[in-house]
């Protein structure tokens, strides 16, 4: 087994849990702020794509500008949805969010494959990030290192704001206790519509990361927010921390049963989540509750 | 009647129709399913049967227990693929082939409902997701599934070795008895003592811990029940589309079993046959008009989460109870 | 104070769900006042202030506060009106540290009290500064609710049972703290059960029984109606 093969499944791994990280990042924020499981957050994924590809095939927008542009569009889309559909179930349980969140992932991607049928479409990588290292025991393609760059700075970034910014004080706290927060004089409502949006935002922005190196699809992203549910099963609901470090870890560990295993690759996380359930059910950094 | 907001999902209730007219809906329901292949394809109505039996499977676990599965599909697909194995490979009759599907069907249910029961709720219906989709991959990697091909052309072979299930008469009846045996199944689990049970452990669980019942086998049981039911279904669905493909594993149909159950009222027995019935024939008719079948559902799932949660039976049974 | 706020409360119903907790509660606070609840337990006392607050769903009546009726107002709207709630609970953050509980609720004004002058009231906060919130003893908890109120520059305060559980030398630090209020011209409404306590600081008391007001107290009749009280509070 040469090194280059183990180093280059390793860099897929770590590419892969870049994208788990910023997906269940954005899905963990959900969770626990709202409480909402968002299906959808591999629907924002491909929306996030998407805009990029439309932005460029379009109206001749690159790379650069997608990345604030597509996140912001999927953060306005999603804070829509947020406004007008899904803020009518907090009351319910909580099945009926997820389901409802399903119904819009189904509805989303079955209108893009209507208009744009399942065929992957190609995005170009940026100029400025063509071509790569050569480290030696292995070349590094220069995107691939961006995209793990950028994953890394967003969780990292995240982590911050929510735990030493005044914002993020605002945003735990109502994760906490909503009600007790509004008679703060703090607009609850308000927060939970713009952290939906963040955490799609997130997710749009994996997804215009992704463009150049998988082809643009309706059907991104379905099979995909089945593995963060279980990142953010395993890492512990709600916890920001818990789903970055499963999320890279998983990404890793999938690299390495690529080069020892390769038909279990898939199946890791989901062998990962029986074992954390059955001797640890909240998670490895969740609180039992 | 209160008229307090449903906040969770609805425990099976029996209709509030007097009892002259539920036994009225009954024979008219027998009458329509024997009557039905002289009216309309009975292939098509065949499969029709198969998947309201699978909601119905479903509801067990929904409407009784309170227990949202995301990944039932893995019951009805992996029978359906040891149904179609045993009957292509094997030549097995079909009972024998459908009692293996079916069996392998329980087995699996008893594995993961093993490890789902010890949480309920959203971490339950996330867990089974995740289970379901370990059985969707394992469906690409194990070869006698023959990943994208599926198993095809499967033969259909002789019911007890006399009747011949090519016969559009014969295969329609067969699927009809199985759905009606099912169904009568649930409809008796589900006024038993083994039901009010369930549906004592569904409303005040810590209660009924306290008053010594052993909640988790219950619970457990009620699974491996759902799943049997669901694998019966989806072994006689490969006998009369002679067809066991991963899509009778993937999320997408986890989620149509779901929708099946809403649509047509998940607080209610029938429900599940009424929602499956459409959703189908919504199917049948959306595949050749050049609309999207995704978009569809998925407005009508977001329709019905918003403002139709009761179902089609549900809200037929609380416009009754006003009247 | 031209600032202070006064509460007048005008045949409040109140239900959670079906139940019907309130059934027309009238009371009148006047600017500046420190006035009473009292009542036995169950008798509504915590879901008036939540109403005055915002916090029930359904309410139906008249609150008035200076004047505004906030009857169908969201509690965001209320507290930045100047009403400021300490729960009977605490309600401490737990994924907050004393400071970031401290400085969480929304400045109304600039003439609330400043963070050094809090620690300076409450010394024991200080100490703590940098603990995670639930980690505080019961003392503190109840130091940290009233002090981060007392940062907004709000003007009207509902005190839910500020002294339920806690030593005599924390009750006499609490007791100071809510005479500091009184004195800058504040409008207090509390609620509690020691009674001995409540004499010392309230102006005017309200029975309450069954979601009613059933009768009101004046400081000066105390003394002389402590039979009747005692009945009152089911002593």
């Amino acid at each position: 087994m040469s090194s280059q093969v183990i180093f280059g499944q390793l860099v897929v791994g770590l590419i892969n849990g870049s994208f788990y990280a910023l997906l269940s990042l954005g899905f963990a924020i959900i969770v626990g702020l709202l409480g909402i499981i968002n299906v959808a957050q591999g629907t924002f994924y491909m929306l996030g794509a998407f805009g990029s590809w439309m932005l460029l095939n379009y109206l001749g927008i690159g790379y650069w500008p997608a990345l604030i542009l597509s996140p912001l569009g999927a953060a306005i889309i999603g804070m829509a949805l947020e406004k007008t559909l899904i803020s009518r179930v907090y009351h319910l349980d909580h099945i009926y969010g997820l389901l409802l969140t399903y119904g819009l992932m189904m509805f989303i991607m079955g209108a893009f494959i209507w208009i744009y049928a399942t065929a992957g479409r190609p995005y170009p990588v940026p100029e400025e990030l063509r071509g790569g290292f050569n480290l030696g025991f292995m070349f590094l393609p220069k995107y691939r290192a961006w995209v793990v760059l950028m994953a890394l700075i967003f969780c990292f970034g995240t982590w911050y704001a929510i735990e030493k910014t005044s914002i993020g004080r605002t945003l735990r706290a109502a994760t906490e206790n909503p009600k007790l927060t509004r008679a703060f004089g703090i607009n609850v409502p308000a927060l939970l519509t713009f952290g939906f949006g963040v955490g799609v935002a997130l997710a749009g922005f994996a997804g215009v990361m992704a463009a150049p190196i998988y082809s643009v699809s309706p059907l991104m992203g379905g099979d995909l927010v089945i593995v963060i549910f279980a990142v953010v099963v395993v890492g512990g609901m709600g916890s920001i921390l818990g789903a970055i470090v499963t999320a890279f870890s998983l990404g890793l560990l999938e690299g390495l049963a690529k080069v020892v295993y390769p038909q279990g690759s898939n199946m890791v996380i989901f062998v990962i989540m029986l074992i954390v359930l059955l001797v640890k059910p909240a998670g490895l950094f969740g609180h039992q509750r | 009647m209160s008229h307090a907001v449903e906040t969770k999902p609805t425990a099976i209730e029996s209709p509030v129709a007097s009892r002259n007219v539920i036994v009225a809906l009954n024979v008219l329901g027998l009458i329509v399913l024997l009557a039905a292949p002289f009216f309309a394809y009975p292939l098509f109505l065949a499969k029709v049967l198969c998947f309201c039996l699978f909601a119905c499977a479903f509801n067990l676990l929904l409407g009784s227990v309170g227990l949202l599965s995301l990944g039932h599909a893995a019951f009805f697909g992996s029978a359906a693929y040891v149904t179609g194995h045993a009957l292509k490979e094997w030549g097995l009759p079909f009972e024998l082939a459908a009692l293996l599907g079916t069996a392998s069907a329980t087995l699996l249910g008893f594995l993961f409902g093993y490890v789902s029961i010890r949480r309920t709720g959203l971490y339950f219906a996330m867990i089974t997701l995740a289970l379901g989709q370990m059985i969707y991959f394992l469906a690409f990697q194990l070869p006698f599934t023959h990943a994208e091909d599926g198993l095809t052309a499967v033969p259909r072979g002789k019911l007890l070795g006399l009747i011949d299930l090519n016969n559009n008469f014969a295969l329609y009846y067969t699927a009809a008895f199985i759905f009606l045996a099912g169904y009568l199944l649930i409809y008796r689990i589900t006024n038993s003592t083994f039901g009010q049970i369930l549906k004592a452990i569904r409303e005040n669980e810590p209660r009924m811990v306290s008053l010594g019942y052993q909640v988790e086998r219950y619970k457990l049981l009620a699974f491996v029940l759902s799943a049997t039911l669901a694998g019966l279904a989806g072994a006689t669905k490969t006998m009369v589309v002679q067809l066991a493909s991963p899509v009778d594993v993937h999320w997408a149909t986890s989620g149509d079993v779901v929708l099946m159950a809403i649509l047509g009222g998940a607080g209610t027995l029938f429900g599940p046959v009424v929602g499956a019935t459409l959703v189908e024939m919504l199917q049948f008719y959306l595949a050749d008009s050049g609309l999207p079948i995704q978009m569809v559902i998925g407005a009508i799932f977001v329709f019905c989460i918003l403002v139709f949660r009761q179902g089609v039976v549900g809200e037929i049974n609380r416009l009754m109870g006003r009247g | 104070m031209a600032d202070a706020l006064s509460l007048a409360i005008r045949d409040l119903h109140a239900f959670y769900g079906d139940s019907h907790i309130l059934h027309g509660v009238t009371l009148d606070v006047p600017a500046g006042e420190c006035i009473t609840i009292i009542g036995r337990n169950g008798a509504g006392k915590t879901t008036t202030m939540r109403s005055i607050m915002g916090l029930v769903d359904q309410r139906r009546g008249a609150i008035e506060i200076a004047g505004q009726n906030v009857i169908d107002a969201m509690p965001e709207k209320i507290a930045r009106l100047g009403v400021a709630y300490v729960p009977e609970e605490r309600g401490i953050y737990a994924t907050l540290d004393v400071t970031e509980n401290l400085l969480l609720p929304r400045k109304i004004n600039d003439r609330g009290m400043s963070i050094e002058d809090i620690y300076k009231l409450f010394p024991n906060l200080k100490e703590r500064r940098r603990s995670q919130g639930t980690r505080l003893s019961g003392g503190e908890q109840q130091m940290l609710a009233i002090g981060r109120v007392l940062r907004t520059g709000a003007s009207l305060f509902l005190l839910d049972e500020p002294t339920e559980g806690l030593a005599p030398v924390i009750v006499q630090q609490i007791g100071k703290a809510i005479e500091m209020m009184k004195s800058q011209g504040h409008t207090i409404v509390l609620v509690e059960q020691n009674f001995r306590f409540a004499t010392k600081i309230a102006d005017r008391h309200y029975v309450m029984e069954r979601g009613r007001i059933i009768d009101m107290i004046p400081r000066a009749e105390v003394a002389g109606r402590a039979g009747q009280i005692q009945q009152y509070l089911g002593i």
